[in-house]
């Protein structure tokens, strides 16, 4: 189908019709991180003239956690002000029953997404939010300071921690007393869920929940590697890691306070911004791996999904359709190389022009770990806060990561009781 | 010990006490003063001076709506408690009547209630009734701490009051209702202008409620407001901004709270502790 | 809320005019009773629907298997909330339900140490500002002025305010303590989980010390100036005179604003809530019914934890009413 086209048509016709019959009022909520408001802003301007309705946007804090919490607060009020969701991949299963179906109103577009995206959205048949953009995690690394010394970037974890270690203890002897050795998400919140999961997946030591269901989170292998990120803690990764979510380590990274960080491709575009401190000294390679394993990246992303108490369903989808666009995937992978559910895109000589991280993460989304939020069904969250609680305790010194992953097991034990519902 | 130094002593708590209680906010100011990179510096003192977070606080998004929200909120709130707290501080203070003590004592309860404990059914309330994601189910939900309050200090104060005053109207065949309005109401305004200002600032601050009932960025009131504030633009978290938005806020109630000053310590006092 | 509100329920004077014995009615006072019953009537109604209805409805819901997305189909389960036995069919059991929780527990025993510390606290500090606030000197009304500014601040702004203190890296508090030598490294206040409840603490003592002070205060200035004076003349050492007069005198006030304070802080929300978030430290009993209600698909097992809390604090509540009848009744008026 060709949508340029409808739009083009749809416009034409609220030209004429003067503010048009047609034209409704949307109301969007979106999280956000980075320039993600003003970009979205941008696209529906667009949309706004192409379509002749107006959208607004609701603006949410960066915690995906919080996010979540009000959304399943309006959803079961019944709210009918917000007609599109902006949401987690890990959503889908926890909410499928307040988002409409959006199977045969995609039908056309579906075929050209990663399959296994739309899979992860789909909910006993039903389609449930449709993809906006992908993410899976890169390692940054400074490439001015790992030159400097002589490094090259790591493939393990052991490797990372050396490099840093090395790196920092010389800067701090060359007097610069600010540079951390690593950054990434340790706040007690959603993010460390995909972090830790990351750590543990990547010394081969399963994904917390199996596929089928079954605890697996408490084993050697999974200790092994929080053990070994807690040795990082104060030693090449300030303190204050446990308090950071995505926009604080970027932070952290932007001002060039430290050599390696661990976040999402849309740090990429913002790192090469003009205001950055670390602007064309950096650049990205898949995470490293652990003991025995290979790296594993957490399968992350947006979706939209329209709430079934909108009173502007068929125009929600029009924004849907064009949010999820080639157009409006390729802008974004563009301006805030935000990696495209289109798989043609990574194929674009543009985009790899501009920002070579998405053209280069082709495979590692095909590979990314998916978090346990199928099995676990709609106590997904609450094994998230379990996981997420054990790892941040274990990082912070409160007991063994052993000890820790024993009384996790049996909190999970008793999330599950027989069956996951 | 000698008077010099005991009186530099008892001083030095003085200044003690006074920037243990000012400092926070002040170095908040000073914060709110700040723009770019200077965010990140220590300073003590102000050296920079930049309207910048005010003007982008006030003018992108909705905060202004947000203050708007508040105040009808909060003004509404206050008015209605105390329309119903004088008549029923009336029935409570000055006419005797079986079931008295334990009405007093139901409503002290009330006024102890976890709002937790209320919010779960209160929830399922305002959504049946049709008003989620409205101003008036906060209207309605903070009755519940300003009219226990309200009906409280004023029964208080109503009691303290000599029987001689309503005695002449009650002999000229007068109704309770008259006696309220002509002969208490006169001499009640400082009571109700301070039960009225502690009622405000009650409904000002809260949170919970206003997190639980109210989805939309035009229909929040402030402290979720700030709570939510997010960055809209490419530094991390925008402390700037969130400062300046808090002492936007905050002003307005200090002066408040100092030009009745006296008054909301003899409020907060009313009655009580004398006994 | 019950910053603002503090003092002796005139309960007791009421109670004695009833003792006292009604005097025969006349028509006139039949008619000031129907009219009573009028002018309560409205404030009555909204109570009950604000406050009564409601409550009923947790409690209500606490014992059904009332989810989120479906409240109305909620199905009547007896105490399974609180108590219950689940067999895992392979001979193995374990117990579930609120009361087997551990991780209420853990908000039970977070509230309890929160409240007693800080109100521990800020009685004292505010004992020793209302001595302060009643001494003569100059400038006194502008600290007393000086001392309402954190009281007056919303919580969520103090929150705020102190969390940019405390930040770990560009925070002020850090700065002040490293250069003083107190501290050698930045401590990450809200999220070492060693520091996160007093970071907590330390905020609620700042917002609520003045409050303290004040109704402390008003007990102060009861004391008759001649004790003292009396005091001064026999010589008496002016910390024994505290001791034995000042303390005794004004301990009635301190017992009413502790037992405020101790009510406010077992509710405690917002503060935690903002400062540190997902915090298994500081997470406080209405922390952990607020994420069970709404975060996790859970709404009976919050309402039970809401029921839970509304019984301890009716509890203490009951206890602070009969405290200030025996203490404030007996006195002499």
């Amino acid at each position: 189908m060709n949508f340029r086209n409808m739009a083009a048509a749809v416009a034409a016709s609220a030209l004429f019709c003067a503010g048009g019959a047609s034209a409704e009022e949307l109301a969007l909520v979106s999280g956000s991180v980075g320039k993600d408001i003003s970009e979205l802003r941008m696209q529906l301007d667009e949309f706004e003239k192409e379509s002749g309705h107006t959208v607004k946007i609701v603006e949410m804090p960066a915690s995906t956690t919080d996010q979540f919490g009000q959304y399943r607060l309006w959803l079961s009020a019944g709210n009918e002000d917000v007609d599109v969701y902006r949401t987690d991949v890990i959503w889908a299963p926890q909410l499928a029953g307040s988002f409409v179906d959006l199977k045969d109103a995609m039908k056309d577009e579906t075929p050209r997404h990663n399959p296994s995206i739309i899979e992860s959205q789909t909910v006993d048949g039903k389609l449930v939010a449709f993809p906006m953009y992908t993410d899976a995690p890169a390692l940054y690394y400074r490439t001015d300071l790992l030159e400097k010394y002589g490094k090259e970037p790591p493939k393990t974890w052991s490797e990372l921690a050396e490099t840093a270690k090395e790196i920092v203890d010389k800067e701090h002897e060359a007097g610069n007393g600010q540079l951390t050795g690593f950054v990434f998400q340790g706040a007690p919140y959603e993010g460390l869920t995909c972090d830790g999961l990351e750590w543990v997946a990547s010394s081969d030591g399963g994904r917390i929940v199996s596929a089928e269901g079954d605890i697996t989170i408490n084993n050697e292998k999974a200790a092994a590697a929080l053990e070994m990120v807690k040795g990082w803690i104060g030693t090449i990764a300030p303190d204050g890691v446990l308090s950071y979510k995505e926009e604080e380590s970027r932070g952290v990274w932007q001002t060039g306070n430290a050599v390696f960080m661990r976040n999402w491709p849309y740090a990429y575009a913002l790192s090469n911004g003009a205001d950055s401190a670390v602007k064309g000294k950096f650049d990205v390679v898949p995470l490293p791996a652990g003991e025995g394993g290979k790296s594993a990246a957490c399968l992350g992303g947006w979706n939209l999904a329209i709430s079934k108490y909108s009173k502007h369903q068929d125009a929600a989808i029009e924004l849907v359709k064009f949010l999820s666009s080639e157009k409006a995937q390729k802008q974004r992978a563009l301006n805030q190389s935000r990696l495209p559910t289109i798989t043609a895109l990574y194929d674009d000589p543009e985009i790899a022009k501009a920002q070579p991280i998405v053209a280069s993460w082709g495979e590692v989304v095909e590979n990314a770990v998916p978090r346990p939020s199928a099995p676990t069904k709609r106590q997904y969250n609450e094994v998230s806060k379990e996981f997420w609680t054990a790892v941040n305790e274990t990082l912070a010194g409160r007991g063994s990561a052993a000890d820790n992953l024993d009384k996790l097991e049996k909190r999970l034990r008793r999330l599950k009781r027989r069956e996951w519902e | 010990m000698p008077y010099v130094v005991k009186r530099t002593g008892f001083y030095a708590l003085v200044v003690f006490i006074v920037l243990f209680s000012v400092f926070p906010f002040y170095y908040a100011i000073l914060t709110s003063l700040k723009s770019g990179t200077a965010l990140f510096r220590v300073n003590y003192l102000p050296v920079d001076f930049s309207l910048a977070n005010y003007t982008s606080v006030l003018t992108n998004g909705v905060f202004p709506t947000n203050i708007l929200n508040s105040v009808i909120v909060a003004v509404v709130v206050v008015a209605i408690s105390l329309f119903l707290a004088v008549t029923a501080a009336y029935a409570l203070s000055r006419i005797n009547f079986a079931g008295r003590g334990l009405l007093l004592l139901t409503i002290l309860a009330v006024s102890m209630f976890p709002q937790i404990a209320v919010l779960a059914g209160l929830f399922e309330m305002v959504r049946a009734a049709g008003v989620y994601n409205t101003l008036f189910s906060l209207i309605f939900a903070y009755m519940i701490f300003t009219l226990p309050f309200t009906v409280w200090v004023l029964t208080t104060f109503m009691r303290d009051l000599p029987v001689e005053i309503e005695e002449a109207a009650i002999v000229d065949g007068a109704s309770p209702f008259t006696i309220v309005m002509r002969v208490f109401l006169p001499l009640m305004w400082p009571a109700l202008v301070t039960t009225g200002l502690l009622a405000f600032i009650a409904a000002w601050n809260e949170f919970l409620f206003a997190l639980t009932f109210v989805s939309n960025n035009s229909t929040r009131t402030v402290p979720v407001a700030i709570a939510l504030l997010s960055g809209a633009s490419e530094q991390e978290i925008p402390w700037g901004t969130i400062m300046a938005a808090s002492v936007i806020v905050t002003v307005p109630l200090i002066v408040l709270v100092l030009i009745f000053q006296r008054k909301i310590i003899s409020g907060l006092t009313a009655g009580g502790v004398k006994g | 809320m019950a910053n603002v509100q503090a003092g002796v329920p005139p309960t007791e004077k009421a109670l004695e005019a009833e003792r006292a014995g009604a005097r025969p009615r006349s028509d006139l006072s039949r008619q000031r009773l129907r009219s009573a019953w009028l002018f309560l009537a409205p404030m009555i109604l909204v109570l009950t629907l604000v406050a009564g209805w409601p409550l009923v409805k947790t409690i209500w819901f606490s014992l059904t298997d009332a989810s989120l997305s479906d409240l109305e189909g909620a199905k009547f389960v007896g105490l399974r909330n609180y108590y219950e036995y689940v067999d895992y069919g392979d001979g193995e059991g374990e117990y579930f339900g609120l009361l087997f929780d551990p991780q209420w527990w853990n908000a039970v025993w977070n509230t309890v140490y929160y409240s007693v510390i800080s109100v521990t606290i800020e009685t004292i500090l505010g004992l020793a500002f209302a001595l302060v606030l009643n001494a003569e000197f100059k400038g006194r009304s502008v600290v007393r002025a000086a001392v309402l500014i954190p009281w007056a601040i919303p919580t969520i702004v103090s929150a705020k305010m102190w969390a940019w203190m405390m930040n770990d890296q560009f925070g002020i508090l850090n700065d002040m303590l490293m250069s003083i030598g107190i501290l050698s490294s930045p401590v990450a206040w809200t999220a070492d989980p060693d520091t996160a409840m007093w970071a907590v603490i330390i905020v609620d003592v700042w917002k609520t010390t003045p409050f303290m002070a004040l109704l402390i205060l008003a007990g102060l200035q009861m004391v008759p100036g001649d004790v003292y004076e009396a005091a001064k003349i026999d010589g008496i050492h002016p910390v024994k005179v505290f001791w034995k007069v000042t303390l005794p005198l004004i301990r009635p006030a301190i017992l009413v604003a502790v037992i405020f304070r101790a009510l406010d802080a077992l509710r405690v929300f917002d503060l935690i809530y903002v400062l540190t978030p997902n915090n298994t430290q500081t997470k406080s009993m209405s922390v952990f019914a607020q994420e069970n209600l709404f975060q996790f698909d859970k709404f009976a097992y919050g309402s039970a934890a809401s029921t839970l809390l509304f019984l301890v604090i009716a509890f203490i509540t009951l206890f602070y009413i009969k405290v200030a009848r025996l203490d404030l009744g007996g006195r002499g008026k």
